[in-house]
């Protein structure tokens, strides 16, 4: 047994907290359906310099309760901070920071690409690769929708770019983690 | 019942007896309710005096403190008393007047969006959109306000609401499913706190704000004696630990004390307790304790390795928390002698760097000297309340706070104006104590209208102006750093005929007792009879004009390279 009465050395204490993960994080947070709680989060966001990849807003299953999805980058800010902030609002519920291996991410994004009789045959061609879908058709410009993670969303913009992109909207992403257990 | 007459049952349900507010069109319905309400409602003669009076009530008190604005104008005049009561972790709730529902978004005649205009400087605010929410929203109010981290919480009530009929019964639950305010602390945490004190040898305790507004001042005060540890405090905390006390370091920061910063300087441990490392007190923040490793107490777990990652963090209510370490630290069973070298350091910084300045020339008489003629007079008994400048820095140096909520004073956004209603403020909830302010010639005259609320409500506080006829902090930088191009600091209230405003003349426009101080071998008896006499006292001190605070850490230095 250990004698926990045994002094400590300073020298093994170790600092923790405020530490940059270096990577890209998915905060799902759930707020009150509120108005003006998603200006609270975005003003909260602004006043203390973080800086928000995507965020999308949507409803839940349960009408008083909204889902915020928020992605960032975790080598320019601390994600602690972040989320220790972000609890303060008394209108933030609970905030779950989402573990890329355990998550479902996805992003829809809407491309509008001139075209002309025969390159609209080769963007067809690519957003079937893509498993996307072509929700319009002009003489002059189509519409194809994307449906994936944000990888996959960019690679189908670098493709489509030289056809002449007219117009891009992507939604941000929405989360949710694997296996039973809620978000 | 009508809404306003709820709103004063739920402020009796919450134990109010004492508001400050300014009336106007969009609250008319709640100052009719007050006509007959049986609260105390002080007339302010400007909603920032409302403002900061609500504050220095919550501060003398515990409490949480009250204020009234109508709509637009009004509320805007509240910002800054929000933003400082945000900044300062102030319980106070904040009640707006708002135009009628169906005039919101319309630019209606004195609307303003208070909600959106407050929303950063806020712990929280409500926008009541039915009437039956009010009662309820009040109490959620109090509580969100009054509990955990303390702050301010604004309450936006359109015209036409608070004028229904609501059925009432009172509250006795609130519910606030996002709100859950840690207080426990982690015992694992807090054991492994007692391990490293037990351990450090040149451990120093460093305590803020929170120990005051926790009331955990007994329970710090048991751990630092039990402990024979050192000690110092943000400018925030003065009071807590008694001052003075052979473990009593002063003031760290800025204008600390040498002993204290090199104590920081030099420390193995640093035992932050309800304090958030702010820039006045870090300097340079690499150069901040860089031989220490951090305890961290606070209620709030974000300011907990915000500026510098903590070693030990301890979330939770300094008040349970103190005295569980202090009963694992006892079943340590440290060794005090391990600290022997270390206090006979901290002794010969403190023998060669005391507090001090030199005397004044020609009977003049120095601004420091005014403190300490003022703690000689009340032997430290009296709410000293402080503007800000200068005065401020000499009035927490010099006067020994031997009990927490004696000093009440605007740190974290430095609100010149502060000063003159928060002693209304905590008159208002201390009646029964000396209040004195400390304030500048140029703070007094940023809330000087408040002087008719004190003749109006005979309200007994003693103004002292320190009188430089400067801005005299701003003149200070300008001399050390701005190669003395002295630019807009010149108050031109000093001096002979010229001198304006002529404050004596000024305080017996309002009816109050004004009176000049200049001889600096009296000052002390002309104090005491201006504070022995009733009622209420007007007094400028004509002091050296070009004194400055010293020592002084410059802004971002290390505190090793105190200067002065
Ligand atoms: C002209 C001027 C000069 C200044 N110079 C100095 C200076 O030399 N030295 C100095 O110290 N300051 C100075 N200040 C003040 C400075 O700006 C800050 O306001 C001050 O240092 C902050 O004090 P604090 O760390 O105690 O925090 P506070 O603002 O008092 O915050 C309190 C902390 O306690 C926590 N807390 C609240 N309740 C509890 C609880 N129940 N349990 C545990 N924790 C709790 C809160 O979460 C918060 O982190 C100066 C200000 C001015 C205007
Ligand atoms: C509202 C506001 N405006 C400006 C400042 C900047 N400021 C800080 S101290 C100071 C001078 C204060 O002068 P005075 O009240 O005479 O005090 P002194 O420093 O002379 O003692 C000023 C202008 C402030 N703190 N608050
Ligand atoms: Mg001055």
């Amino acid at each position: 047994m250990v004698d926990t009465n045994e002094l400590l050395s300073l020298d093994d204490l170790h600092a923790a907290g405020s530490v940059r993960s270096g990577r890209k994080h998915v905060l799902s947070v759930l707020v009150e359906n509120k108005p003006g709680v998603l200006t609270r989060v975005s003003g909260l966001f602004t006043r203390r310099g973080f800086n928000i990849d995507t965020l999308s807003v949507g409803p839940t299953d349960d009408e008083r309760i909204s889902r915020i999805t928020l992605t960032l980058d975790g080598a320019s800010q601390p994600i602690d901070q972040v989320t220790k902030q972000l609890h303060k609002l008394i209108n933030v519920l609970k905030i779950k920071d989402l573990q890329p291996s355990e998550t479902v991410a996805r992003e829809l994004a809407l491309f509008k690409v001139s075209c002309d009789p025969q390159t609209r045959s080769e963007i067809r061609e690519l957003a079937e690769v893509f498993r996307g879908k072509i929700v319009d058709i002009g003489k002059k410009s189509i519409i194809a929708e994307i449906t994936g993670e944000r990888s996959k969303i960019e690679a189908f913009e670098k493709l489509v770019r030289p056809y002449g992109l007219v117009e891009m909207i992507r939604t941000g992403e929405v989360a949710i983690s694997r296996g039973r257990e809620e978000t | 019942m009508r809404a306003v007459d709820a709103i004063m049952e739920c402020l009796k349900a919450e134990g109010v007896d004492v508001v400050f507010g300014y009336p106007g069109g969009a609250n008319l319905p709640t100052y009719d309710a007050f006509y007959d309400a049986g609260i105390h409602h002080v007339l302010v003669r400007h909603e920032a005096g409302a403002g900061h009076a609500a504050e220095g009530y919550a501060k003398a008190t515990g409490k949480v403190g009250v204020a009234f604005g109508t709509s637009g104008p009004g509320a805007t005049n509240l910002v800054t008393p929000i933003m400082d009561a945000m900044m300062d972790s102030v319980p106070v709730v904040f009640f707006t007047g708002q135009v009628r529902t169906e005039l919101l978004g319309t630019d209606g005649f004195q609307e303003a969006d208070t909600i959106g205009i407050t929303m950063p400087a806020v712990k929280h605010s409500f926008l009541i959109t039915d009437p039956r929410e009010i009662p309820r929203t009040i109490h959620e109010a109090f509580h969100i306000a009054g509990t955990g981290r303390p702050g301010p919480v604004v309450v936006d009530l359109p015209m036409d609401l608070t004028k229904a009929d609501i059925p009432y019964e009172p509250v006795t639950d609130v519910q606030l499913p996002g709100y859950q305010p840690r207080t426990a602390g982690n015992a694992k945490q807090i054991r492994q706190a007692a391990r490293a004190l037990a351990a450090a040898r040149r451990p120093v305790f460093y305590t803020g704000g929170g120990v005051i507004s926790a009331g955990a001042h007994e329970a710090l005060r048991d751990l630092v004696r039990d402990g024979g540890f050192p000690i110092t405090s943000t400018l925030m905390g003065l009071g807590a630990y008694p001052a003075p006390d052979p473990q009593w370091l002063g003031m760290l920061g800025m204008h600390g004390t040498r002993a204290a910063n090199y104590a920081v300087d030099e420390a193995d441990l640093l035992v932050a307790i309800g304090c958030r490392f702010d820039d006045r007190v870090t300097g340079k923040l690499s150069e901040f304790a860089p031989r220490a490793k951090y305890i961290h107490i606070d209620v709030d777990p974000a300011e907990i390795s915000k500026n510098i990652p903590a070693h030990i963090p301890i979330v939770g209510d300094a008040k349970l928390i103190l005295p569980k370490l202090l009963e694992e630290y006892r079943t340590l069973d440290a060794d005090k002698s391990r600290m022997d070298a270390w206090w006979q350091r901290i002794h010969t910084w403190q023998d060669r760097h005391p507090l001090t300045y030199e005397p004044g020339e020609n009977g003049e008489i120095k601004p420091q000297q005014v403190i300490q003629a003022i703690y000689n007079v009340t032997g430290g008994e009296a709410i000293i309340s402080s503007d800000v400048g200068q005065h401020q820095m000499w009035a927490a140096q010099y006067f020994h706070y031997p009990e927490p909520r004696r000093w009440i004073n605007s740190g974290g956004l430095g609100t010149m104006g502060f000063g003159l209603p928060a002693a209304i403020g905590a008159q208002m909830g201390m009646p029964d104590m000396l209040n004195v302010v400390v304030t500048g010639d140029g703070s007094i005259q940023m809330n000087i209208q408040e002087l008719a609320t004190i003749r109006q409500e005979g309200i007994p506080v003693k103004v002292v102006i320190l009188n430089n006829g400067y801005l005299g902090m701003v003149r200070q930088w300008q001399e050390l750093f701005w190669n003395e191009r002295y630019s807009s600091v010149d108050m031109q209230t000093f001096g002979g005929e010229e001198a304006f405003p002529d404050f004596v003349k000024l305080a017996d426009a309002y009816g109050i007792r004004g009176l000049r101080l200049t001889e600096s071998a009296s000052l002390e008896d002309d104090l005491r009879a201006a504070f022995e006499a009733e009622g209420p006292a007007f007094i400028d001190v004509r002091v050296t004009r070009d004194e400055k605070v010293y020592p002084m850490i410059a802004p971002g230095e290390a505190a090793r390279n105190m200067v002065g």
